[in-house]
């Protein structure tokens, strides 16, 4: 690869303790043993159903989550022995996008609020300060913020919500954007609105952008490379346009026949 | 045969309309889709053919819904609660919020036949019907509680129980809009494949114009609570007349030619209490013209199709200038 | 507020529990002095003067009623709240920070949990003497663990939840986190808890004044039930009304944390 990697996954593993005294469960290797690198510019996109630990392997990529075995690294240096100054910039370099936008935005702060959260911890922004950059941030994004600054949560639509997440995770101005689902919960109509919008903030800032989705619509959409994991493993990867026309792995043809096919040759006419 | 007709049904609160003029037609042994977006209304025009609301405010306000001819509408809330189950039987999108997380999902399976007095021989009869839906193992699978299954599998419970008074008609509102695709595709067999064997009228509704146009033979599309237009599956998705159902088709994602141009259509869905006057969608068309500010009818195109927009006789891509 | 009166049994717990209150505070102005015993003894109600009549030493039944409502309600509230903070504290600790710290104070809590409630309350007092002071310790100490297991529960579920995480990768540190976005949501459900504790608590110190361990300074409802048993035979007066209020408040307080529960729960919001 051309440009050095910026966040890296290095053989990690996540081990769930099995547990249950009657009947005893074993251990579950939620992600086992993978290894993926993102460099700026870059969209990959990790593919999985649930279960697959494509978002457990997002949670250690954001330093939410330990890695048992392995290490994350970013800018080469591995974020669990990272030290203060450092910790701060991967805090702040390494920002997220939720599935679910209800669930994301805290019900009982305002908008305003929400988007304070980053401004004020990860860059250490005052006020007043704070107050200009969440208009920007807002208006960025394509909202009013004389309109949206002061609502909460329940008074915005989806699709609304979710441009306050992204808008939230551009506050820190980050490196990488690690997206889990992003656009799933959202009518058809708005994800291509939601998958612009993150596709201009990448090219415009040259963000390194990991895209987790269990819909290889948003692949053909939007990544350059893809990962495809199944039971914890990366069974599959390469660049996007490739593994869509010729996937290898017999998992990756399950999930391309699971595409809708509206217009195959045997509907009825 | 006509199994389900709606006739010009409105649906609202006191006052504000969510559904309006909506006419819709399931026959016996067809799979008939509903595509809108949250807020089309969809969802509404399924709650009014089971007589079920979520909040009492709301009621049908005109038109009629016949099943096998006889109007629903007609009938007091206890020839309706019959009905209800016994000829209709309905699917949703979160199985979980349906299932009795403290009782093994078979006894609930045998529970929605003793509720309608089918009690001897429930247990058994559940057993078959969790067969019916390819449940692996179904007698194991009746002795586990809700939290033992998978997504996957708890959809098909719920549609076991859906089917377990024989149900002439099934309405699936969004059925596998929570799943994972591989596991949303086997639901649609499945829905599909009963369709066929049991000869059962479907209504499938969903945000997904992809989705309903490769599983069924009709389809209607919904905007802010009318249709604006219905055809066969295939010719409505290939060939969209109405600038909403093009810009729906250029939108999704898994199908679009270039989806990484990454269309989708400008402006967003008005709120009740806000609509505009005319053709609904007029403010966000690129084709609309003076003529659109008078509301357009659901007008028959040739024998199959209709569609509701004043200029779709001229056949043009609306989006054609699109990004 | 309209929500919480339009529960059915809002605006019941409203009335009792106001009622209660304001028959605490105003004492002074709507009745006697509970220890004058200068009438007869024994006046049925209905009495010239004694609206509830008197007890064996000349009290009148009203006052005692009214001065008693101060200590069954002080003690309520006070060692509801002791509970809550107690309780608030060790849950959110146990759930927020997990590992041992959350299975350590879990089997202490559980230890309280197991011991009978009442019977330890007697012990203590018999103990260490009665008074009001010690009996509200006593009591607090026994009513935090229920609120701690409820605590621990929603920090616990609510660790991962969307905005907890967004608020951590938004650089909060985690005594913040803990702070600022869990427990606001935290405290809603526990508002419930805390009038369910209010009525556990009077009817526990109204059992400990019937077996006389009250605060003898003090008139307490269940130290009228105490002095009741001997003259029910002769003066039902004695026992019912003291009785009858005792019933009145716990059932008010239960019917409280009802309808908040209703109210605050957001799955109780209409759809």
């Amino acid at each position: 690869m051309p440009v050095d990697p910026l966040l890296e996954a290095h053989e990690v593993a996540r081990v769930f303790p099995g547990g249950g005294w009657l009947a005893p469960r074993p251990a579950l290797r939620a992600v086992d043993g993978v290894s993926l690198a993102i460099a700026p510019g870059e969209t990959v996109a990790v593919v999985g159903e649930s279960g697959s630990g494509k978002s457990t392997l997002g949670r250690m990529l954001l330093g939410l989550d330990r890695p048992d075995e392995g290490r994350i690294l970013y800018r080469a240096a591995d974020i669990a022995t990272r030290d203060g100054a450092a910790r701060r910039r991967f805090r702040a370099d390494v920002q997220v996008v939720f599935q679910d936008s209800f669930t994301s935005l805290n019900p009982r702060r305002s908008i305003a609020g929400s988007l304070g959260v980053p401004l004020r911890h990860n860059l250490g922004l005052g006020r007043a300060e704070s107050q200009q950059r969440i208009d920007a941030l807002l208006e960025r994004v394509g909202l009013d913020p004389a309109r949206f600054r002061d609502r909460l949560p329940h008074e915005l639509s989806g699709g609304q919500r979710q441009r306050v997440g992204i808008a939230r995770a551009l506050a820190s101005n980050p490196r990488v954007i690690i997206a889990d689902e992003p656009v799933s919960a959202l009518d058809v109509s708005v994800r291509a609105h939601i998958l612009r919008l993150l596709r201009d903030l990448q090219r415009e800032h040259g963000l390194a952008c990991l895209f987790i989705t269990h819909d290889l619509g948003v692949v053909r959409a939007i990544a350059d490379r893809v990962v495809v994991m199944y039971r914890g493993r990366i069974v599959e990867h390469g660049a996007a346009a490739q593994v869509m026309s010729a996937p290898a792995h017999a998992y990756t043809r399950t999930l391309l026949a699971a595409l809708p096919h509206p217009v195959r040759p045997e509907a009825p006419p | 045969m006509t199994l389900l007709e709606i006739d010009s049904l409105s649906v609202g609160l006191r006052g504000t309309l969510l559904v309006q003029h909506v006419s819709l037609r399931v026959d016996r042994g067809e799979t008939v889709g509903l595509v809108g977006e949250s807020g089309s209304g969809k969802s509404l025009t399924a709650f009014a053919v089971m007589g079920l609301f979520p909040s009492p405010d709301l009621a049908i306000r005109a038109g009629q819904i016949r099943l096998d001819g006889v109007d629903l509408r007609t009938m007091s809330p206890r020839q309706l609660r019959a009905i209800r189950g016994a000829q209709i039987g309905m699917v949703f999108q979160d199985p979980s919020a349906f299932l009795d997380p403290l009782m093994p999902v078979g006894a609930q399976v045998a529970e929605a036949l003793r509720i309608h007095g089918r009690a001897s021989g429930a247990a058994a009869e559940a057993l078959r019907l969790l067969r019916l839906v390819d449940l692996p193992d179904p007698a194991g699978i009746a002795r586990r509680f809700p939290h033992m299954l998978s997504g996957g599998q708890r959809q098909r419970v719920l549609i076991a129980a859906a089917l377990a008074m024989r149900p002439d008609l099934l309405l699936a509102d969004e059925p596998t809009t929570a799943l994972d695709a591989t596991v949303q595709a086997g639901i649609l067999d499945l829905l599909g494949r009963l369709q066929r064997e049991l000869g059962l009228g479907v209504l499938l509704i969903s945000h997904d114009l992809a989705v309903v146009a490769e599983r069924c033979t009709q389809v209607a599309v919904m905007y802010a609570g009318r249709i604006v237009e219905t055809g066969p599956a295939a010719a409505l998705f290939t060939a969209p007349r109405h600038p909403y159902t093009q810009g729906l088709v250029r939108s999704t994602l898994a199908t679009a030619a270039d989806a990484k141009a990454l269309f989708g259509i400008p402006g967003r869905v008005p709120s009740p209490a806000d609509m505009p006057t005319g053709c609904r969608f007029q403010p966000r068309c690129p084709l609309a013209v003076e003529l659109c500010r008078t509301a357009p009818a659901l007008t028959p195109r040739g024998d199959v199709r209709a569609d509701a927009c004043w200029r779709s006789h001229d056949r043009i891509d609306a989006w054609r200038d699109a990004g | 507020m309209r929500r919480f009166l339009a529960t059915r049994t809002g605006p019941a717990a409203a009335a009792i529990v106001l009622a209660a209150l304001l028959l605490a505070v105003l004492a002074p102005l709507l009745a006697g002095d509970p220890f004058d015993g200068a009438s007869d003894a024994l006046l049925p109600p209905g009495s010239a003067g004694h609206l509830l009549g008197t007890d064996d030493l000349g009290r009148d039944i009203w006052a005692e009623l009214a001065y008693g409502a101060r200590v069954s309600l002080l003690v309520g509230v006070v060692t509801a709240s002791i509970g809550l903070v107690i309780g608030v504290a060790v849950g959110a600790a146990a759930g927020f920070l997990g590992g041992w710290v959350d299975t350590v104070l879990m089997r202490v809590a559980e230890f309280f949990q197991t011991v009978p409630r009442f019977m330890l309350a007697l012990i203590a007092v018999a103990l260490f003497g009665p008074g009001i002071t010690r009996v509200i310790v006593v009591l607090a100490v026994l009513a935090w663990p229920q609120t701690a297991r409820v605590v621990r529960g929603l920090y616990a579920a609510l660790h991962h939840a969307g905005y907890v995480d967004a608020a951590r990768v938004g650089g909060m540190p985690a005594l913040s986190v803990a702070l600022v976005e869990i427990l606001p949501n935290v405290l809603a459900s526990v508002i419930v808890l805390f009038s369910l504790d209010v009525a556990t608590a009077i009817l526990l110190e109204a059992g400990l004044g019937f077996f006389g361990l009250g605060d003898p300074d003090r008139v307490s409802w269940g130290g009228m039930l105490n002095e009741a048993q001997q003259y029910l035979r002769s003066a039902w007066w004695m026992a019912a009304f003291p009785g009858a209020a005792i019933a009145a408040v716990v059932l008010g307080f239960n019917m409280l944390g009802d309808a908040l529960n209703q109210v605050l729960d957001p799955r109780g919001r209409g759809a």
